[in-house]
């Protein structure tokens, strides 16, 4: 195949699609629904809160380190570090309170227990401001001792419960930018958890204990399909002894102070769900409410474009429709009498629809998210920052995904030769896969094999937050969270172009025209 | 050139080529012609590297039509006037023909202007007359300036002005040295028009002629004879050794005998007689004694209500 001879149809190809008024006007029309419905759905979305009995603007949630939203609510007992130093403690027991739903309705329902990743241990954080950096050691309800940081990372130690029996020791050093977390069964015999680096941590840090228990979340499934999540109140309290420091800590050995970081406060100004410590002697009772990790309440830029299926439904009936059509006026004769190069053809075809639908849906991609997350703020929605590249990844990788699954429905059209069955088989491998599965009438794990095997396993490329493993959610697709990864979903749809693709030109081969 | 050598091609029980052998040459125009069914539709596919054939080669230039870089430089051909998108106006339609022969907009604004198209060029095909698709169809045929050319049946659909004007613009594109192939159903079409014949019938080539020659054998020396008293006629001829036939009221047939013995022959037996004259056959009545030994044609006779019997097929039966 010459490049001059690839080149020569892929203008005619290009002539062919622009010069039929109604293709130009499906692309354009493809575009704008995506848009229109996206941001319609954006417009008609409205948060705020009361304060005072009067309607604010809600809160912005913090934002971590790196850029993400974040949740940073817990109970911190605290002293300053000036430089290097370190926090040893012994773990001896760790109990909580959740809430249940109500059995008799209004009489508060709590029972004894722990969600699974309640958690407690030893910190280091820039500072007690909500969202500075920060690394931690801890033991957890049902994961065993890990080391997190900086909210979106987690390390495993040891598993097991931690309790009276088989306490845990837990330390947490800091060296320059360095923090090393080390767990241990006797306080003898220490193993390394991990080790991180928080870039720019100033020379005076805050070092302690900490506790916190991240709601109590359950799902059930609606009579009629769907999800419901409901996230309950819960609440941790962890003893500890043997408190140690190590390195140039101010104050007296009683100097610990106790705050409730981003404690809600009631109207009256008192908190809601306070946390709070006790100590006897050497020993810390340390009683915390909430989490230290990711945020993941609120829309996600990908929520704009909600318009997509119903724009891709168009784009998809103008890539198949401009391969049929040819097939419905015997106008492949003269195609082929014109390139005699079967596969040139074909590949002409793809790369003409698959570049014509990639504009339209960078356009309307590019619009949709912007305009989008800006009507969305403007409304008073919490909107999960995401970093530009991440967002660029959302906006190109949404393109790239129309230009897929126009050049698989185009392909089908060459394969098929008919413009209703293949609109139809296209349409049933693409979008109505991504509707079953988003729309909560099918079981959870019947929803992820869809996204996992169809063509609309690339709609995963619009994922802009990731499912985090040490946050327990309701990952599913419902929800905006795909099995696969943004890339590997998006390979996905491509695979099944390139063979669609394949076949057709098989097909084109060995049949006469 | 086109070459087709030996063409054999099945659709399912169907032989729809069966050893198709011929070769159209530069600079005049060879007629295709044959029943519907014959095989010309599936030979012009298969010299377009649309149709593959079970048997045999069919080469444009020298070479088979898939292998070519720029085809439409090389054969232009119309196979089927409808076959255009309605949206598209006749000039895009050109457009991307050109473009995919590394053509550019003039040579289209050349064609559209050269088959008159160029009152309706920026209007869309949908809208246009059989006659004027194929005005359009011609012109994609044009594009390339190609030295061969292939027409299935390009007279359909034309008003007599559009048929007088193709007629001459085959001459002329044959005339500049081109091979001209012009398929057909229809004699008549062709009679001012070809200068070579391929008569095809059941997938294979029936005769390979000279338009001329074709109206000569088919002739056959016959001369027609008036006259008042055909009975006296016949008999003072027979003894002269003639066949003889009478083919209508006063006219007789009569084979065998010049016309200037036949006019001796009865000055001497004294019949009257007020007209004789050699018989010239028309390229219809040659190409129906040519193809009468066809079954498919025969029925094809029979619908049209002529009842000519077969004649032999002589020496131009089988000009391969």
């Amino acid at each position: 195949m010459s490049a001059a001879g690839f080149g020569r149809a892929l203008r005619a190809e290009w002539t062919k699609l622009r010069s039929v008024r109604a293709w130009m006007a499906g692309l354009a029309a493809g575009a704008l629904v995506t848009v229109l419905l996206g941001l319609l759905s954006a417009a008609g979305s409205h948060t705020s809160c009361g304060k005072d009995g009067v309607e604010v603007a809600c809160p912005a949630p913090p934002v971590g380190p790196e850029g993400q939203a974040v949740s940073d609510r817990f109970y911190l007992v605290h002293r300053a570090l000036r430089g290097d130093g370190a926090i040893t403690v012994r773990v001896t027991s760790m109990t909580g309170r959740i809430r249940r739903p109500d059995s008799t309705p209004g009489v508060r329902n709590e029972v004894s227990g722990l969600t699974p990743w309640a958690k407690a241990g030893v910190i280091v954080k820039e500072s007690t401001r909500q969202g500075s950096a920060y690394a931690a050691v801890m033991v957890t309800a049902e994961h065993g001792v890990r080391m997190q940081h900086d909210y979106v990372h987690d390390v495993a130690g040891r598993p097991g419960r931690v309790s009276a029996g088989s306490p845990r020791w837990l330390r947490l050093t800091r060296s320059g930018d360095r923090l090393t977390g080390y767990e241990s069964a006797d306080g003898r015999q220490w193993s390394r958890v991990g080790a991180v680096e928080l870039p720019g941590l100033p020379g005076t840090v805050r070092i302690g204990l900490f506790a916190a228990s991240p709601g109590d979340v359950t799902v059930t499934r609606g009579d009629l399909g769907g999800a419901a999540v409901a996230a309950r109140f819960a609440q941790a309290t962890a003893t500890f002894d043997h408190v140690g420091l190590d390195g140039a800590v101010a104050g007296q050995s009683d100097d610990w102070r106790g705050d409730d970081l981003g404690v809600d406060l009631e109207a009256d100004g008192t908190p809601h769900h306070p946390g709070g410590f006790t100590r006897s002697g050497d020993t810390f009772t340390v009683t915390g409410v909430g989490d230290i990790g990711p945020g993941t309440e609120g829309r996600t830029v990908e929520s704009t474009l909600s318009g997509l299926p119903a724009g891709l439904i168009v784009l998809v009936v103008v890539a198949v429709v401009s391969v049929t059509s040819e097939y419905r006026r015997g106008l492949i004769r003269t195609s082929l009498a014109a390139v005699p190069g079967r596969g040139r053809l074909l590949a002409a075809k793809a790369a003409v629809i698959g570049a014509a639908t990639f504009a339209a849906g960078l356009a309307a991609a590019a619009v949709s998210v912007v305009a989008g997350t800006r009507l969305l703020r403007g409304n008073g929605d919490v909107v999960l920052p995401v970093s530009t590249a991440t967002e660029a990844r959302v906006v190109v990788g949404t393109a790239a995904l129309v230009a897929a699954s126009a050049v698989l429905a185009l392909a089908l059209g060459a394969l098929l030769r008919r413009g209703a069955a293949a609109v139809t088989a296209a349409l049933a491998v693409t979008v109505l896969p991504y509707l079953l599965a988003t729309a909560s009438v099918l079981p959870l794990d019947a929803a992820r094999w869809l996204l996992r095997l169809t063509p609309a396993a690339g709609f995963a490329v619009e994922q802009s937050v990731p499912a985090y493993a040490h946050v327990l959610g309701h990952y599913a697709p419902q929800a905006g969270y795909f099995p696969l990864p943004p890339w590997a979903g998006l390979a996905v749809t491509c695979g099944y172009a390139a063979l669609a693709l394949g076949l057709a030109t098989l097909r084109l081969r060995r049949g006469d025209a | 050139m086109i070459e087709v050598s030996g063409l054999r091609k099945r659709y399912g029980q169907t032989m729809a080529l069966d050893g198709m052998s011929f070769t159209v040459t530069p600079g005049r125009v060879t007629g295709f012609v044959g029943p519907n069914g014959a095989g010309k539709s599936t030979t012009m596919r298969v010299i377009l590297g649309l149709d593959a054939a079970d048997g045999g080669h069919a080469l444009v230039g020298g070479r088979p039509y898939r292998s070519l870089r720029s085809p439409l430089r090389h054969l232009g051909a119309l196979l089927d006037a409808a076959a255009l998108h309605p949206g598209r106006t006749a000039r895009h339609h050109l457009l991307w023909l050109a473009h995919s022969q590394g053509l550019g907009v003039r040579r289209v604004d050349e064609v559209i202007e050269l088959v008159g198209l160029a009152p309706v060029a920026r209007r869309r095909a949908g809208g246009f007359s059989l006659g004027m698709r194929q005005r359009l169809g011609i012109a994609a045929a044009l594009l390339g300036d190609p030295p061969a050319l292939m027409l299935d049946e390009p007279v359909n659909g034309l008003d007599p002005e559009g048929v007088v004007w193709i007629r001459g613009l085959l001459r002329s594109l044959a005339a500049e040295g081109r091979a001209v192939l012009v398929s057909s159903h229809l004699m008549s079409e062709l009679q001012d028009t070809a200068d070579h014949l391929v008569v095809v019938g059941r997938g294979r080539v029936v005769a390979d002629t000279g338009v001329a020659e074709l109206i000569e054998a088919a002739s056959g020396g016959r001369v027609r004879l008036r006259t008042a008293e055909p009975a006296a006629a016949m008999d003072a001829l027979a003894r002269a050794g003639a066949v003889v036939a009478a083919t209508g009221a006063g006219t007789v047939t009569v084979s065998g005998l010049v016309s200037e013995r036949v006019v001796a022959v009865l000055g001497g037996s004294g019949v009257p007689f007020s007209e004789v004259a050699a018989h010239r056959a028309t390229l219809e009545e040659a190409y129906m004694e040519l193809t009468g030994d066809s079954v498919e044609f025969r029925a094809g006779l029979r619908a049209s209500g002529s009842s000519r019997s077969s004649g032999s097929s002589g020496s131009w039966g089988d000009g391969r």
